[in-house]
Formats: structure tokens, sequence, C-alpha cells
């Protein structure tokens, strides 16, 4: 058998298929029982991106995206080979471009050819990290790593099971699923007007990864002498980065069909030789990129003085155990949804405008839909950036040596609805679920006179605020189906020193 | 033309199949009943087994083996459902589940009578899988030889409880397709009604808004406990949870009962199960309610009741 060396493009293809599926299965291992330590979140903390807006925001590379020097550095020497060999937003949008577009070979040379719109994305990145560098970390919105995820989780995941493949033992419902699916969905079908027209135009780990791109010394180089201006390099190009012409290095993912689409052999992949072609800088303009950098310091300010959670404490913005104080976790999470996808409760939900603008997607607990489960702390462990800390299960429940459990709000009685309250109705279901020991939750057993005078003898629950810990099981459990008569709000929680309510230190 | 007549009679044939006096065209709901899973009585033998030890495998064996013998209960080639109380993301030190030994020594007597399926099953109150990795139970019931089987969302069926307060509820469909049922709780405070034992147990093969239960906790414990008649009841006395139940959570809460109490009566073994949360049975009031429908004695001592040490 004779021995053929692989083709660069093959090798990608595989390289491709390897990650798509490493990504899918680290999504699907996201769960109590299949975690066993498998590094879930490894496609996360290797996207420099990540790494580079955390520590804009809060001076840190946190733990696991210290991983994205595994991504970084080979982007300096390489190229920008992440786009179509590792990302799986890329990976997928590149499927979906080959299944739309079955066109003739002067259209897709056409499609696939260099646009001035490209350099959207450069501009999107440079007000991304100037908001970063303001303490407001808005890269989870378009970072392709991140969007996957969380549409995953909130939307494709699901709807496996509701198509009848048994993901999750109880299918999980989002609060504004189909918004999150909505821009999935219009992310794959974009393809069909413009190939990879996300990884092209907007994406902003793309442009990163472009930049540190720009003066890798392996590259696509065209001879000039073999080039007999066919233009047949440019049908299968990923990037669109004109490999007929002088190449735009920056927007090249080094995919390699061009390699093989070359009848004369003129392209290769590696270092200049004495006859290959001169290559295109960024084409940012200096003077859009000044206009973009001011305009966003100073749209930032007046984005700052909407009300969010982080000025004023907001009831309904519970936060997972061990988040960081408001202005801290805006400045860390990036929306991915991890947490929600390895919540076993589905109380983890993405946050539409309850925190602000700037907490669009980030998680909340919503008691209607789960709880808080006791001696759970799998949302910190799946977190890549630390917004949620990894805690244990000592920390959070407060057993020695920590003083305190971890607290996520207070609850409260709704008199006007609570059975034994407002009905003379036996019920005390919270306090039977209360995990506490002992119980946040007490009663009084009282004699009230019912409709006709005769005695009833009821057990009449209370809150101790000091023992309760916010967990919301209450509020789930509560036979009040709609709007639960007794409520959290995050008055009181641990991560805050100024949403509290009882006064610290005790009297004689 | 001809197309035309077409769709015109095809749209007035199906308005006339179609037709109806009601806005929602609705199935009939099929409602089933649970059958009676009980073995006939036997004179031979107690009908109450107290057994005292510190090994729960070998407790449960005596306990047991003085009713005569699983053999008694499971014939070969049955399918048993074995329903432990894993309401709860606990540890089997904290007492708020039942002992996964005691479990696992219940499936393996099923096995050895010959059992060719072994289900273990419940309705959790925390997250399932949680609780039932974190009881211990999980593991204790695949080592001895069963599977245990999460009810999903679409687990449920409607079933005709016939009771006097609980008519159609959604109920576990793994109690719908077994030939035996054994109930393996475990003595626990529970506040609104004293206790959890026995009969309470049965609250975990309901799905829907069963926490609506409480607002009549007793009447409702009688009716399930009279819609669900177990083959056996193996209560777990080994740890009890004194107070702060039914979640307890500090080791403070747990007494140690060194005790497995096997039985056919479920209102005896609930009475004689009172005394070690300090508690009498005129203070518990679906105890009477449950003589009065005929579902057992509460003076325990009247019947057939043995007890012995072992270990």
């Amino acid at each position: 058998m004779r021995l053929v060396p692989l083709k660069l493009r093959t090798l990608r293809r595989w390289w491709a298929v390897f990650f798509l599926a490493l990504f899918l299965f680290l999504l699907v291992v996201t769960d109590y029982h299949r975690m066993q330590g498998w590094q879930t979140s490894l496609l996360l903390e290797l996207d420099p991106l990540t790494a580079l807006g955390g520590l804009l925001t809060s001076g840190t590379v946190y733990k696991g995206l210290a991983l994205a020097l595994i991504v970084l550095v080979p982007t300096l020497l390489f190229g920008r080979f992440f786009c179509s060999w590792v990302c799986p937003l890329g990976i997928m949008n590149q499927i979906a471009s080959r299944l739309f577009n079955r066109r003739r070979p002067a259209q897709e040379q056409e499609r696939n050819a260099y646009r001035p719109v490209f350099a959207l994305k450069y501009y999107l990145l440079a007000a991304l990290l100037v908001l970063a560098l303001w303490g407001s970390l808005q890269i989870g919105l378009l970072d392709p790593i991140a969007l996957t995820v969380r549409s995953f989780t909130a939307a494709v995941l699901p709807a496996l099971d509701r198509l009848g493949a048994p993901v999750h033992l109880h299918p999980p419902v989002f609060w504004g699923g189909a918004l999150i699916a909505g821009l999935f969905l219009a992310i794959l079908a974009a393809n069909r007007f413009m190939p990879r027209f996300f990884c092209r135009v907007l994406c902003p780990l793309g442009a990163l990864l472009g930049v540190l791109s720009r003066r890798a010394p392996f590259r696509i180089q065209r001879d000039l002498d073999k080039c007999t201006d066919c233009n047949k390099c440019l049908r299968h190009c990923q990037g669109a980065c004109d490999p007929h012409r002088e190449l735009r290095v920056a927007e090249c993912h080094v995919c390699m069909n061009c390699l093989e689409d070359c009848p004369e052999d003129a392209l290769h992949y590696g270092l200049a030789r004495p006859r290959s072609s001169a290559h295109l800088p960024i084409d940012v303009s200096r003077r859009r990129l000044v206009e973009t950098v001011v305009g966003t310091a100073v749209a930032f300010p007046m984005l700052r003085s909407s009300v969010s959670a982080s000025t004023v404490p907001t009831a309904p913005v519970i936060r997972p155990p061990g988040s960081l104080s408001e202005d801290e976790f805006l400045g860390r999470c990036i929306k991915c949804a991890a947490c929600m996808r390895v919540c076993p409760t589905n109380v983890l939900q993405p946050a539409l405008l309850e925190a602000g603008i700037e907490g669009l997607w980030t998680p909340v607990l919503v008691n209607r839909i789960g709880w808080c489960e006791q001696y759970c702390v799998l949302c910190g462990q799946v977190c890549p950036t630390g917004a949620i800390r990894r805690i244990s299960v000592t920390e959070k429940s407060g057993q020695p040596p920590h003083a305190q459990p971890i607290r996520l709000g207070t609850a409260f009685y709704d008199h006007g609805r609570c059975l034994p309250w407002a009905m003379h109705v036996p019920c005390i279901v919270c306090e039977e679920m209360c995990p506490t020991s002992p119980k946040a939750i007490w009663y009084e057993v009282a004699q009230v006179p019912g409709r006709d005078g005769r005695p009833i003898e009821l057990k009449r629950p209370y809150v101790e605020p000091k023992l309760c810990i916010g967990c919301g099981i209450c509020e789930n459990k509560c036979p009040v189906e709609d709007l639960p008569a007794i409520r959290v709000s995050s008055v009181g929680e641990t991560r805050s020193t100024t949403n509290q309510m009882l006064l610290k230190g005790s009297s004689g | 033309m001809g197309a035309l007549a077409g769709v015109a009679t095809g749209a007035g044939v199906l308005a006339w199949l179609a037709y109806s006096d009601e806005p929602v065209r609705r199935e009939e709901a099929v409602v089933r009943r649970l059958p009676d899973f009980r073995v006939p009585a036997s004179t031979m033998h107690p009908v109450l087994a107290v057994v005292h030890g510190t090994q729960p495998e070998a407790m449960v064996r005596e306990a047991i083996g003085r009713l005569g013998g699983m053999g008694r209960f499971v014939h070969k080639g049955e399918r048993v459902l074995v329903k432990p109380n894993v309401g709860w993301d606990r540890q089997p030190e904290q007492a708020a589940n039942t002992n996964p030994e005691v479990v696992g020594a219940v499936v393996r007597l099923c096995r050895e009578a010959g059992a060719s399926t072994v289900w273990v099953s419940d309705v959790s109150l925390n997250d399932p899988a949680r609780s039932f990795a974190r009881s211990g139970i999980q593991a204790a019931a695949r080592g001895a030889g069963a599977e245990v089987r999460l009810p999903g969302a679409n687990d449920f069926v409607a079933t005709d409880m016939g009771g006097s307060l609980l008519r159609v509820w959604p109920v576990s469909r793994f109690f719908h397709e077994i030939d035996r049922v054994i109930n393996v709780p475990i003595v626990k405070h529970h506040s609104l009604c004293g206790c959890t034992l026995a009969m309470k147990n049965w609250y975990g093969v309901l799905g829907g808004r069963r926490n609506q239960l409480h607002q009549d906790i007793h009447t409702s414990i009688v009716d399930l406990a009279q819609a669900v008649r177990p083959t056996l009841t193996v209560m777990d006395a080994v740890r009890v949870l004194k107070r702060n139940g039914p979640t307890g959570g500090s080791l403070d809460d747990v007494a140690i009962g060194n005790t497995v109490v096997a039985g056919l009566d479920e209102v005896a073994i609930d009475a004689w199960s009172l005394q070690l949360l300090g508690l009498t049975p005129d203070r518990v009031r679906y105890l009477a309610m449950g003589q009065e429908r005929g579902l057992g004695t509460v003076d325990w001592r009247a019947l057939n009741w043995v007890e012995s040490q072992v270990g």
C-alpha cells in the first residue's frame, strides 16, 4: 500500500468532527450523575475572549481560564485556526452553509469573497472590550462558545426531550427560552444568505483571534508565478479571506480548502517563499476605531445610570449560591448558562431585564419553577469564570469551620394568601420542606374561632430570619400555585453588605 | 369544476365528521385502580416481628424469617417493587431516608425467593437523582440486584384511589406494572401529623400537587393506606429521626433505634413504632381512623407478635 500524506483539509475535518463531538459530549455530561470529574467547561475555558474579558473587569485569570493560552499561543504562530477547527458554532455554521448553499462555482466564488462589512466584528470587539474595561462584561452576548452553550441548554436539549429523546428526567423550561432559541436559529439561517455570516461579520472572538493572527508566520501563501488568477480557490473559502489576491490574514481560518481547490498547486500553507504574494492587514480604519471607542466610552455611563440590581437591590434578583456581589458578578458572568444546564431543579433561569440591561441572561432563581437544593453546589463547579464561586457543601450549609450558611435571600409570608393565616385551613407544607436544622419555619398552635363560632386548632407558620437560607423550597412547594403564600426575596443575601434588614450583633 | 366539487365534498364530509357541541374534543380518560398486593393470611405465623440488633441485614432476615420467610410473600418469577422512603437529598446517618442496608437486605431476600424483577422506586421531594444517590439507596439496591426506577414527568397514570377524600390522582406507573409491593418506611417525626411511618409512606406513590393533602392529612393517609395494600411492610428503626422531621439534617435530631419491624398490619406496625418517638396512639388520629376502616389493629399487643434479638 502506498502511504499518502494526510491532506491538511482532511486533518481539519477530523479535527472539527472531534471538537464538535467533544462539545456535545461535555454538554451532555454536565449533569449530576454524569459529571464524574469531567472538565465540563473545557471549551468555555479555552476561549481567550472570556479570559481577556474577565482580566479587564476583575484583574484575574480565574482557574481554568488559563487554558486559553492553549488557543492563544498557537494562534500567534499558525493563524486563526480556532474558528474552523475547534469552535462548535463555527463548525455548525460551516455545516449549515454547505447545506444551504449548493450553487454553481461562479456564485460560490462570489459569496465567498471578502466584503467591507466583515470589519464590523472588530468594532464590536473594541466596544465590548471598552465596556469590560469599565467593569461591564457583555462579551457573552456574542461570544460563540457562551452563545452555543446557552442555546443548547435553553433550547436545543429541552427540545430533544419534547421530540422524544429523553435528555432530562423532567424536561426543563426556561424564562424567555424561545428568544434564545430564535436567535440561535437566526444565526444558523443567516448562512443561507451569507455563508458563515456570524463568523465573518459578528463574532468578537473571531475578531480577537484575527488580531492575534496578524503576524502569524505560518499562513496560506500564493505563488505569483504559478497562479493563473482562475479564482477557484475562492469557491470553498470559509473565512472569505481572498486567497486569490493578497490574502487577508486576519480573516483566514486556515481551513485549507483553497489548497485542495487550486489546480495549479500555487498555494501552500507555511512560511513565505521568494515568489509568495504579499498580504493585507486588518481592514479597520483608525478613525472608525476611535469613533467606536469614544462612542462606547460616552454611552457607557449613560447605560450605568439605568436602574439595575447593582444600584438598587431588587427582590427577584436572587443569585446562585456562592455568587459574587452584584457588581463583581456582572463583571464575571458571561451568560453561558452552564449553571442552568447543571441545576437539578431548573430553578436557575436566564434573566430578561430583572437585573437591569447588563444582566440579560445572567442566572437568577425562579422559585416557582424550582428551588436551591441544600447540599448542591454544582453551579459553582461548572461556572468557568468564578461569577459563582466553587464552594463546598460544608461552606454552603455553614458546617464548621464555617460560622454561617450561605443565604440567597429570605422567605416572607403573605398572610392574605397563606391557608392557615387567611382561611383557617391546615397546611404547613413549608415547614415540612424547610431543610435547615433547626427549621427556619416554625409554627404556633393557635385556637381561632371558626365561622360558626366554634374554636379551630391551627398550626400557623412563621419565618425565623436568622435561620432562613433563602433556598426557596417553601415557595416552590406551597400549594397556592400561581402566587405562593410564602415567597423568597433577595434581602439578607450573604453576598451583599447593603441588601440586609436585620441589625447585626446581639444585645444583652 | 371537478376539483372544485371534490374540495366542496371533502370539506362537507370533514365538517360532518368533526361537528360537535363541545369546543374541544377530549378522549375519555382511562382511570385504573391499583391491585391488592397482599398474600393470603396465615394463622401459622405471627403478623408482627420485632427484631433488635446492630446488623441491619441480619435483622431483616430474622424478622422476615419469623413471618414465614420471604418465600411466603414473593413467589418465583414475580415482579416486586420495594418502596423505601427516599424523599430527601440526605445521607444515611441523617435518618431522613430509609436505611440503605435495610433496603439492600429486602432486595436480596426477594432475589433469593426467585423474584424475576426487583424495582426500587419512590417519588422524591428533593431532586430524585440526588436523593437516590446520596441516601445510599441507589448503590445498595443495585448491589443487591434491583433496578432503580425514577419516575419522570410522563411516568404517572390517573388512578382511582377510591377514598373518601382521594379520588382520581396521578400514581407512579411502576405500581401498576408489578405483582408485589414491599413497603420499607423509616420512623420519623413529622410536625403536622406527629410522625411519618408505614401508612404515611404511601404519599410516595403520588405525583401531582400532593402538597394539598396536608389540608386533611389524616384522611389522606388513611385513604392512601386503603388504596395501596402492600404484600409486606419492613419498618426501619435502625436510626430514628426524633425531631425536625421529616427532613432532619442534623445528627442531633437522630437517635439510634437498632430495630427492624416486619409485619402484615400497617396500623399495628405504626402503633408499635410510636413508642420510639415518645408518642401514644391517641395523639395520632390516623391510627384510630385506620382501624375504623378495617386496615389493621392499633392495639398491637392483642395480635400474634414476636420479639427477638440478633447479633
